[in-house]
């Protein structure tokens, strides 16, 4: 006969004030098998614990069930008391009066009849539990960073600073990201490109860093400690060894007017390219689409006059499969793009641009040097009007987060506005100005004190051109709502920030969760920032929410540490909830026929053929096993299997039955 | 095809023109327009301003009246008549608590009611049947004047590009014209402000009519009783805010299609305009209206 004991929290208020947890104690005394029930106001502290352990000593319980919160947020810590108190782990179960009965009911008599329930279940549950083991795996002292960023780049160099190889995956053809098309960044002003650039030489010259630019994770299988990596490398159609990166091949190429990404469209490129002399690696990529040799089987001028020979028109993509210990997600953001904003001219006027356009002007590496001049006619523009906003809160037509980055930086364009266009006339339209961070509210101030930019608190309706001149229409709130109309010479959108395209098919690549706007989600919003819901992969940057680059680079390194940290054991331990086939005495060996009907239902390949042998060597029986390093115990082989010869350790059909019996 | 119809007070006092051009489109395009029976005013304009409840029941009512009569479509001409119906459907099908006080006081159930539509939305329907019944094409150069409640707000209406909106530009072109791209398709006119403040009309006119001018319309097409007249009635107050006069005509979009289906001045009401319906001439210049 069992011996369980039943531990009821208050939880505080949250259990205590909606159901009555003196009579689910009184009601568990009652139940077969229960030699103890009491209930506490908080069964997490330290006494609550002692009271657990105490217990489990004076009253010889071989069984403990905690009727608290989720499993997911306390099951480690009662398994540990209850180990502590000289039983198995696996012997102490939770009934989850939280989250699954007092905070979704009203109280009254039926949801302190549900908690009993609860109780009963999981008292059904533990009578037939067996001691179990955790189960103990090797880790590959490997990391993948995915993203070459500011963040990837932060973390790869943390990682690799710690001693353990990271490979940096990177699907353009240089690292640096958005960052590196930036002019200078607030709130220092410092220039991007000074501080970024020698981390991106510091990454490339790295020992145990291995970058792969202008290539893509393709499939990632396996789990914690114990990824395998598919990297599809993509031709470059050079052979990166013998180019030297001199440059002559971009002069030479006939084709020379395509958009160049990274100064946003605002100067064109050659067909084979370097995105920018700062690039990381400076070797150039020939653009498929673009090439006249691809589009017409002719030219190859390129070949002809590279001085070290180096172009490889047969070039293939390769792939490489890797093992990983860890990953970490730092894939970044988009903006929304111009054309999305009817009401602002769907992109049709040259002169409404959006911020990173912006910053490609105002940079000293880009297509004006430095120089505010508008993309329609160079002129430069003596009267510039910022939109902050401009997607961002906004349910109906945009997204309804705040994109966080947008106050700090259109400030910072209306300075260096001010700045680089004196006597220009600057305007900021805003809703609020959000600029909570060290040094940043500082930065708005000086932009309105001293650089006398115009910031007027209200929302801008439409953007048009009268006689060739764009006008923007809109109100002064300030002002008692009174409508205002400036005439611009340019328009600057601070477009909402995004999620990357093909983010949300990464986060299904990988088994990650995410939210309804295509960001990763966080294991929890406070206490784990940098975990994901998988084990093992971890985010880093704007992959996760809007974020600038302080905070994009503090993330990328706590990534960094928690893989640090899960590299620094020896080895893993896994929760033994995994699927078991049966074992029988010969001359059944197991009940299992051989069918693997399991081995199609198993999502992990993680069932096995194995072959039962007679000492001389001959097959008698081939059966299924489970391979206990890839089930994640999800029971899908249980179902599944027609002569009922796997179970479930922890979640046995035993079990289940009992369960469901109880109420 | 029937459909339902509910004139509105404008379409039996201020705009019978646009009445009479969608009665003879109507029936050109085989389309059978049952009024509503025992319509009650939508509560445009004071309504919604005095008492939210009524503001919905009003509608609300006539919806139930033309369900009752067997419609499931409902077309309201005017746009203000149009928002009302089309935003207390919305307040009913998302607010539970709005309909239960508004089956309270109509002391009725309220179960599915017809569809609300506009006309462009109803002549959208019936668009490639318009473009295979033209007699003579309308070679103009127009501005199509959405105004402010025919396509918003975009959660109620359903249109999408409300800001951009591009309906009856697809009409216009479907019977042979030209529309123009321009800045104020969804700027307001000053509705009601026609009677109580006519000078905010001429200034928010005037804009409209700059740009529009601007650009080389030689009309404006509406489907807006408020629009047209703001445009048409008021152009004195309009004009004297312009640098250059303008006598470009303001067209119902049914008269437009009305032209073009070969339908007599008459029968389209453009005898009833303050600015007088003319075009400038050219080869296949329409007649001028006597």
């Amino acid at each position: 006969m069992s011996r369980v004991g039943v531990f009821i929290c208050h939880c505080g208020e949250n259990i205590a004030g909606t159901v009555d947890v003196a009579a689910v104690a009184k009601a568990a005394m009652d139940m077969p098998g229960v030699v103890h029930a009491v209930e506490y106001k908080y069964m997490c502290s330290d006494p609550g614990q002692t009271m657990l352990k105490d217990a489990i000593r004076d009253k010889k319980l071989d069984g403990v069930v905690v009727a608290a919160c989720s499993p997911r947020m306390h099951e480690p810590t009662f398994r540990r008391t209850a180990e502590e108190g000289g039983i198995n782990p696996y012997q102490c179960e939770m009934a989850n009066l939280r989250e699954h009965c007092s905070w979704v009911h009203e109280k009254g008599e039926a949801t302190t009849a549900k908690a009993v329930d609860l109780v009963r279940i999981q008292v059904e549950k533990v009578k037939r539990n067996h001691p179990l083991k955790p189960i103990r795996v090797p880790i590959t002292k490997k990391a993948l960073v995915l993203g070459g960023g500011i963040a990837g780049i932060q973390a790869a160099l943390d990682i690799a600073n710690t001693g353990s190889p990271v490979l940096l995956v990177e699907k353009s053809p240089s690292i640096g990201g958005h960052m590196s098309q930036l002019s200078e960044t607030f709130p220092t002003l410092d220039c991007s490109q000074c501080i970024l650039t020698p981390r991106m030489v510091e990454v490339a010259r790295h020992p145990l860093i291995t970058l792969y630019t202008y290539s893509e994770l393709e499939k990632l299988e396996g789990f914690i400690g114990n990824f395998k990596a598919t990297i599809r490398k993509k031709a470059r159609k050079i052979d990166e060894k013998l180019c030297n990166g001199c440059g002559v091949c971009q002069q030479k190429c006939p084709v020379k007017k395509i958009p160049d990404q990274f100064n946003e469209g605002l100067s064109n490129r050659a067909a084979i390219y370097v995105p920018f002399p700062q690039a990381v690696p400076n070797k150039p990529v020939i653009d498929l689409d673009n090439c006249t040799y691809y589009k017409t089987g002719k030219c190859k001028a390129c070949e002809k006059l590279c001085p070290t020979k180096a172009i490889r028109f047969d070039q293939e993509d390769q792939i490489e499969v890797h093992d990983i210990g860890a990953v970490v997600l730092a894939t970044g953001y988009k903006t929304m793009p111009v054309s999305n904003f009817s009401e602002y001219g769907y992109g049709k006027y040259k002169d409404v641009i959006d911020g990173m356009k912006f910053e490609r002007l105002a940079s000293a590496s880009g297509p004006t040097g430095g120089a505010i001049k508008r993309p329609s006619d160079g002129k430069t523009p003596e009267t510039i009007v910022f939109i902050a906003c401009a997607g961002s809160r906004d349910r109906l037509k945009g997204v309804p987060y705040c994109s966080k980055i947008c106050c700090m930086y259109t400030a910072k364009h209306a300075m260096l506005y001010q700045h680089k266009v004196h006597g220009g006339k600057a305007t900021v339209f805003y809703m609020d100005i959000r600029a909570a961070g060290k040094n940043y509210d500082e930065f708005v101030r000086r932009a309105v004190e001293e650089d006398g930019v115009k910031y007027v608190r209200g929302r801008v309706s439409r953007v048009f051109e009268d006689n060739g001149q764009l006008v923007v229409k809109g109100v002064d709130t300030l002002l008692g709502a009174e409508q205002v109309e400036i005439r611009a010479d340019m328009v600057v959108l601070a477009t909402a920030v995004q999620a990357q395209d093909g983010a949300e098919e990464l986060a299904q690549t990988l088994h990650v969760s995410y939210d309804p706007y295509k960001f990763f989600a966080e294991a929890h919003p406070k206490l784990r920032p940098v975990e994901t819901n998988t084990a093992g992969i971890f985010l880093a940057g704007a992959c996760q929410a809007p974020r600038d680059i302080p905070d994009t680079v503090a993330q990328a390194s706590g990534a960094a540490v928690k893989v640090a940290g899960l590299f620094s054991q020896p080895e893993l331990t896994r929760e033994p909830i995994i699927a078991v086939v049966d074992r029988q005495p010969p001359p059944v060996f197991s009940h299992c026929v051989g069918c693997f009907l399991c081995k199609s239902a198993c999502p992990y390949q993680a069932i096995e053929e194995e072959s039962i042998k007679n000492r001389n060597g001959d097959v008698l029986k081939v059966v299924a096993k489970v391979n206990p390093g890839l089930c994640q115990g999800c029971g899908t082989c249980v179902s599944a299997c027609r002569t009922k010869s796997i179970d479930l350790q922890g979640f046995s059909n035993e079990q289940v039955f009992a369960e469901l019996m109880s109420i | 095809m029937k459909v339902g119809y509910f004139p509105g007070c404008s379409l039996q006092g201020s705009s019978r023109d646009f009445a009479e051009s969608l009665h003879a489109v109507a029936k050109a395009l085989s389309i059978e327009l049952c009024e509503v029976p025992e319509w009650n005013c939508c509560g445009a304009s004071s309504g919604h301003m005095i008492e939210h409840l009524v503001s919905v029941a009003l509608p609300i009512n006539v919806l139930l009246k033309a369900q009752k009569a067997g419609l499931d479509q409902v077309m309201a001409p005017c746009a203000s008549c149009y928002n009302r119906l089309a935003t207390a459907s919305h307040e009913i099908a998302h607010s539970p608590t709005t309909k239960a006080q508004v089956e309270k006081v109509l002391q009725t159930k309220i179960g599915k009611l017809p569809r609300v539509l506009n006309v462009v939305e109803l002549l959208a329907q019936v668009a490639d049947q318009i473009s295979a019944k033209v007699s003579k094409k309308f070679e103009q150069t127009v501005a199509c004047y959405y105004g402010c409640l025919l396509v918003r707000p975009a959660k109620i209406t359903g249109f999408d590009r409300t800001e951009d909106p591009v309906e009856m530009d697809k009409l216009v072109a479907a019977v042979g014209g030209k529309s123009i791209d321009w800045n104020f398709k969804t700027e307001c006119c000053g509705a009601s402000f026609s009677v109580s403040k006519t000078s905010v009309v001429g200034r928010l006119g005037a804009k409209i009519m700059h740009d529009a001018v601007a650009r080389k319309a030689e009309a404006i097409v509406v489907a807006c009783p408020m629009c047209h007249s703001n445009l048409d009635l008021r152009r004195g107050e309009i004009n004297q805010r312009l640098d250059t006069k303008t006598d470009i005509p303001v067209l119902f979009i049914t008269q437009v299609i009305g032209l073009a289906l070969g339908l007599s001045a008459k029968e389209l009401g453009l005898g009833r305009h303050f600015v007088p319906v003319t075009f400038p001439a050219k080869p296949a210049a329409v007649a001028a209206v006597p």
